[in-house]
């Protein structure tokens, strides 16, 4: 029992950081219709940007404490992603409003690719590390529960929590706040929203920006814990499988699919593993996600899709 | 009735749009006149919707001009208009169908808020003030259109009638000085079709705003229209009283065929 719940709760710790990935997605998706496949590539510049800000910061500074220096590097690296947002909209998108989704698809494929190569000419190309003093030591909880108690990885639990802080304050800035009422009026309905006088542009601009923001925090903690390297760009990528679980259009979604995608990731890996032998833990997600394509196409908790014949 | 109606707020001179090769509308030319309800009628395909699209900067016009209180718009999208005080309702509902209703009509208020972006998301207490300035106003429009109980409903599951009153609110939430409606009873039962009636007037008589509205259904129109203008075609047949209207010859061969 000890033992599945140690499973458990480590896929479902993981599960957070995919779910604060998928809602990337989920975010631009609804607000303009734009499936970003520069979500990954974003979670690299988020995380590159970071790294090397954290380094350079001291150095150019003088400051000596770990911690002024990684807030500091972290705003640094959060107008980067600003500008980012900025250019991606103004030079690209919004010049291909109303194209078919998959010429948007292929110019959000273009834009991954050029961010990747921008952020390793303009940070290196080399492995760096975060360090935002996240402890490493496991601990073990319920310990008069179960003999032995629960392991837990406290780096994976604080990663967890601050996955999903980020996404409690972003329900409630969607819920709470009269431009996130906005933001969901555009995402239901465009041209009603310009009827009313909010502007499409404006909206695009902020939608991206949270997604930067979401994208470096993202990159920031899969940044300390795996180094910041290229191949951050595609883990993002595992985050599809989570977003077609949870539906492109929903952002409980997206929070729920990450959770199950995490979970499942785990437990089929711990006991399926012996079976059909290791590794499950790479294809259990893509292959959770086909089958919902099959059954639920839209997802558990997307809009249905219904065309008028 | 006692109302006032006052001078030219909107004047449209000399309008045609062409799609490619199709005419949607041909040298339209009228005018609206502060406090007034305006009908524009014509059969199906007669370019009403067209012209109130127009109106609203959805299509731009390839001749003619648009004046509205003297400004005129030749390039205007959808969200200048609406700055400019003219607010519309949809043929086939837009709204937010996820939102509850108060969401939806609070919406319409977006142009009037000023707080920015980071006071609300701090909180702060004079962004709150005007939260709670706007939610006033928009209970106000609630209690008028007598959709109390369905507040925190989300829009997509309120019945079709409903749904067509929120519409009406979330317009009205923007204090217009215009009102676009298209076709406002289309699709509703007769009892529905009343109750509407009896909101155009209210709001047209209590907040004094003027209403130009597209219908088929001459009936209902005659009824509350100050003036109609008739489009067949893509043109403009007949302009005048209800009762000018309903006894022009060819109003009444375009809506029941006759031959002459």
């Amino acid at each position: 029992m000890a033992f599945f719940l140690e499973t458990l709760l480590g896929g479902l710790m993981a599960g957070m950081l995919y779910s604060l990935v998928a809602l990337g997605f989920v975010l631009i998706f609804k607000a303009s219709g734009v499936f970003n496949f520069a979500q990954g590539a974003m979670v690299l510049f988020g995380a590159l940007s970071m790294a090397r800000f954290s380094e350079w910061i001291p150095l150019w500074t003088g400051v000596d404490s770990l911690w002024l220096a990684n807030v500091l590097a972290f705003v640094m690296a959060a107008v980067v992603m600003f500008m980012v947002a900025w250019a991606v909209e103004y030079l690209v998108l919004r010049h291909l409003v109303n194209q078919e989704g998959a010429t948007l698809l292929m110019a959000t494929l273009g834009i991954a690719y050029f961010l990747e190569g921008l952020g390793q000419a303009l940070f290196g190309s080399s492995i760096y590390k975060i360090d935002i003093g996240m402890p490493k030591d496991p601990v073990f909880i319920l310990e008069n529960l179960f003999p032995g108690g629960v392991l837990v990885n406290k780096e994976d639990l604080y990663a967890a929590l601050i996955a999903a802080a980020m996404v409690t304050l972003l329900s409630l800035f969607f819920q709470k706040t009269a431009t996130g009422r906005a933001l969901r009026a555009v995402a239901d309905d465009h041209q009603a929203a310009q009827s009313i006088g909010i502007p499409l542009n404006r909206i695009w601009m902020i939608v991206w920006c949270v997604a930067g923001v979401v994208a470096l925090v993202a990159g920031m903690i899969w940044g300390s814990k795996l180094g910041v390297q290229f191949s951050l760009a595609t883990v993002a990528l595992r985050a599809l499988p989570v977003v077609i679980l949870g539906g492109l259009t929903s952002v409980p979604g997206a929070i729920i699919g990450g959770l199950i995608i995490g979970v499942g990731e785990k437990l089929s890996e711990v006991y399926l593993g012996g079976f059909v032998g290791g590794g499950i833990e790479i294809w259990f997600a893509y292959v959770l996600a086909l089958g919902f394509l099959l059954i639920r196409p839209q997802g558990l908790f997307g809009e249905k899709i219904i065309d008028r014949v | 009735m006692s109302k006032k109606i006052g001078d030219v707020i909107l004047d449209v001179h000399n309008i045609s749009l062409r799609f490619g090769g199709v005419k949607a509308l041909t040298d339209i030319s009228f005018d609206v006149r502060e406090h007034e309800v305006r009908a524009i009628i014509g059969p199906n395909g007669a370019g009403k919707s067209s012209m109130l699209n127009c109106i609203n900067g959805v299509y731009t016009p390839q001749e003619g001009s648009i004046t509205f209180r003297g400004q005129s718009f030749d390039h205007m999208n959808s969200r200048q208009v609406a700055e400019m005080g003219i607010a519309r309702t949809f043929q086939n509902l837009a709204l937010f169908k996820g939102m509850s209703v108060i969401d939806n009509i609070m919406s319409g208020r977006n142009l009037k808020i000023k707080s920015n972006l980071l006071m609300q998301a701090l909180r702060w207490g004079p962004a709150q003030r005007e939260e709670e300035e706007h939610r006033e106003k928009v209970e106000h429009i609630i209690d008028f259109l007598e959709i109390q109980a369905f507040r925190k409903t989300p829009v997509g599951q309120l019945p079709y009638g409903l749904q067509k009153r929120v519409d009406l609110g979330r317009a009205l939430a923007m204090e217009p000085q215009v009102l676009l409606l298209d076709e406002p009873m289309a699709g509703m039962n007769m009892e529905e079709k009343q109750d509407m009636c009896r909101f155009i007037l209210d709001v047209n008589d209590e907040f004094g705003t003027t209403v130009v509205l597209i219908e088929h259904d001459m009936g209902v129109v005659m009824d509350i229209s100050d003036r109609v203008v008739v489009l067949d075609y893509g043109k403009k047949i007949g302009d005048g009283s209800p009762e000018e209207v309903r006894n022009n010859e060819e109003v009444i061969s375009a809506y029941l065929g006759t031959s002459h």
